[in-house]
């Protein structure tokens, strides 16, 4: 695998202004607050983290389907913050998007060859058929069902097809929210498994966001734990796995049940208590505070501060929660 | 607390479904049986059906399209089917509970959490108003939400997916059945979440001598929390038995294809995941033989004829396999 740094996020910062209420006043949720993350070319970064830690937001920040507030995002070097007209978009065909609804992704009113060429064709491609075959022989398709409607195909062919959808500009990176977490666990493997070889074929880079750890594990190098908008921790794969530092990654890695009942009767835990913040009202100081296992008298306070520290090479963790522990 | 009396027992269960004019049927004679205190793991990918066996036991497949074809549930003795609706209504939410996928849909929006669980306590338990929000501020505590004496005065959507899943859970819980029905409970969830609510009802379980059935597709959920597993694949049971015997000894390919096509946190990533290929035949277009032919790594010739007969078989007491595909493998 090269060096070469394909997408590199700098201090990202996306707020949302949620509805005004007569007696605060504005409300702004910041989903994502200040994030940095470097992918280089052929290699996965798992983002992992609950429901409203903002992982989807970084993900349609990135595909410029929400104004981010401040902050970089370089593909190859250039700000796309920073791009605007043609040049954004001859940018922005080098990233490709597989979604997690493989029913509500796919316009059901368009033949199949239509959808998988429909990038092409907006990047002003004509003759498009023969690359349409060869797109769906890519992801495993029988290459004679390009007359076919989304709704004669199965949860997984649907997912296949957005895969060859996504790879049909050729990228460099491709952003794939949730891919396979509508999917049962026999097709989630062989959808896996694609998204490993591809990846070797093509040298594409992913930007891979969900929220089963066990999933991320399989394809990532590098893996960060997100935590309402702010990354908490972030390590190669094996090392969050191995030697987890952040109260919240030891809880998530928890969490999951292993299809083994030998382990699982073994596993002594807590599961964590309550739920997320609102990210419109976040506790102040440590965002973790609130369900912290173990907090100081000043983070109960809301006196500590967060930052990343690295305390081994390339493993990185919020400095707050080194010490809680 | 688990012994061999069988508190549910299933017989040869067929329900089926009306399409496009053609019966097809969706659970395929299944038979299985719970015990006093018992979890018991369905498993199966979606499409196999389990929520139909789920609301076949409650008696709650709608009618048309659907149609229970034969079959007895038997409830400490007596047959569910034979039931009139009237005796059936007194069988939910008394004698058995069931709490459902999705936490945000479940619950009525317009009316407060207290309404909710109170309707059902004044219904079938005669309690008076007072007695009822009482009982219902126990409940909410049992089920560990904080505030309960300010949470009923609450509308659902003040409420976060794991807050509505435990009022669903008190209300399944308010008549204290003997049996939960627990559909899918935590999929919706986040996984910190799903281990706040499986917690909880292995807890309410031993506490209160509940038998649940545990529907889910997460093998991992039934290790830890299942006694015993019944793997179902396109409506059919297609094999039975012990946690410990469904995990270390399967005996059928599909029941070993699922537990190795999942990734996990202890295994190498570097190794290509095992799958099972292809995809769930449709019902609709299958004709005869063994159901799982299709995608049989080592159907014989007899199977892929279709001339192969599918029912359960004892290979060890108490882990049940079905009879085609013991010899294929």
């Amino acid at each position: 695998m090269s060096n070469k740094k394909i997408l590199e996020i700098k201090d990202l910062k996306v707020f949302y202004e949620s509805s005004r209420s007569f007696f605060t006043g504005k409300n702004i949720v910041k989903a994502v607050n200040g994030l940095n993350i470097d992918i280089n070319q052929g290699e996965t970064f798992g983002l992992v983290g609950e429901s409203g830690s903002g992982k989807s937001t970084v993900a349609r920040a990135i595909l410029n389907l929400v104004k981010s507030n401040s902050g970089e995002i370089n593909l190859e070097e250039e700000n796309l913050l920073k791009l605007k007209g043609s040049k954004l978009r001859s940018k922005q065909k080098q990233i490709g998007a597989i979604f997690q609804d493989p029913y509500s992704s796919l316009n059901p009113r368009m033949k199949i060859k239509d959808i998988i060429a429909e990038p092409l064709r907006v990047q002003g491609k004509k003759d498009v058929e023969e690359d349409v075959k060869n797109l769906l022989k890519m992801v495993g398709l029988d290459n004679r069902m390009d007359n076919r409607f989304p709704h004669e195909f199965s949860g997984g062919q649907r997912q296949r097809i957005g895969i060859a959808r996504a790879i049909s500009t050729n990228p460099k990176l491709i952003i794939c929210d949730e891919p396979v977490s509508a999917l049962d666990v026999s097709v989630q493997a062989q959808i896996l498994n694609l998204l490993k070889d591809l990846q070797k074929k093509l040298n594409i880079s992913y930007l891979f966001i969900a929220h089963d750890l066990s999933v991320v594990k399989y394809l990532s190098l590098k893996i960060g734990v997100m935590y309402l908008g702010k990354i908490v921790e972030m390590a190669d794969s094996e090392t969050i796995f191995s030697n987890p530092m952040h109260p919240y990654t030891k809880i998530l890695i928890n969490s999951i049940p292993v299809p083994d009942p030998k382990i699982e009767r073994k596993k002594k835990f807590i599961p964590i208590k309550g739920d997320i913040p609102s990210a419109s009202n976040p506790p102040a100081g440590c965002v973790f505070r609130t369900r912290c296992p173990n907090p100081t008298s000043d983070c109960k306070d809301g006196k500590s501060e967060m930052g990343l520290i690295e305390i081994e090479p390339d493993h990185w963790v919020d400095k707050c929660c080194v010490n809680c522990k | 607390m688990k012994n061999n009396y069988k508190l549910l027992d299933v017989k040869n269960l067929r329900t089926a479904f009306n399409v496009e004019g053609k019966d097809v049927t969706v659970v395929n004679d299944i038979s299985f049986n719970l015990s006093p205190g018992e979890i018991v793991g369905l498993v199966g990918e979606s499409g196999c059906g389990k929520s139909v066996t789920a609301l076949s036991l409650m008696g709650l497949v709608p009618d048309p399209p659907g149609k229970i074809l034969g079959g007895e549930i038997f409830l400490e003795g007596k047959d569910l089917l034979k039931f009139s609706e009237s005796d059936m209504e007194k069988v939910r939410g008394k004698e058995i509970g069931m709490i459902f996928q999705e936490p945000m849909t479940s619950l009525n929006p317009v009316l407060t959490i207290g309404k909710q669980i109170t309707e059902i306590l004044e219904l079938h338990q005669d309690m008076s108003k007072e007695e009822a929000i009482n009982e219902a501020i126990d409940l909410l505590k049992l089920v560990g939400l904080t505030d309960p004496e300010l949470r009923i005065n609450d509308y659902p959507h003040k409420l976060s997916g794991g807050q509505r899943q435990r009022i669903m859970i008190a209300i399944a819980l308010s008549c204290k059945p003997k049996i939960l029905i627990a559909d899918e409970p935590t999929t919706a969830l986040d996984v910190t979440i799903q281990a706040q609510i499986l917690e909880l009802i292995q807890k309410l379980s031993n506490e209160l001598g509940t038998s649940v059935i545990l529907i889910t597709h997460n093998l991992g959920i039934l290790a830890r929390y299942a006694h015993k597993i019944n793997v179902m694949y396109a409506g059919h049971l297609i094999e039975s038995g012990t946690t410990d015997e469904i995990f270390y000894n399967p005996k059928h390919p599909y029941t070993a294809g699922l537990l190795n096509s999942v990734p996990r946190l202890d295994l190498d990533p570097n190794i290509e995941l095992p799958t099972i290929k292809g995809e769930v035949p449709n019902l609709a277009e299958f004709n005869e033989g063994c159901i799982f032919k299709t995608r049989c790594p080592n159907p014989t010739n007899n199977c892929k004829d279709g001339k192969s007969e599918m029912g359960l078989i004892e290979v060890e007491p108490g882990h049940l396999v079905d009879k085609c595909c013991v010899n294929c493998k």
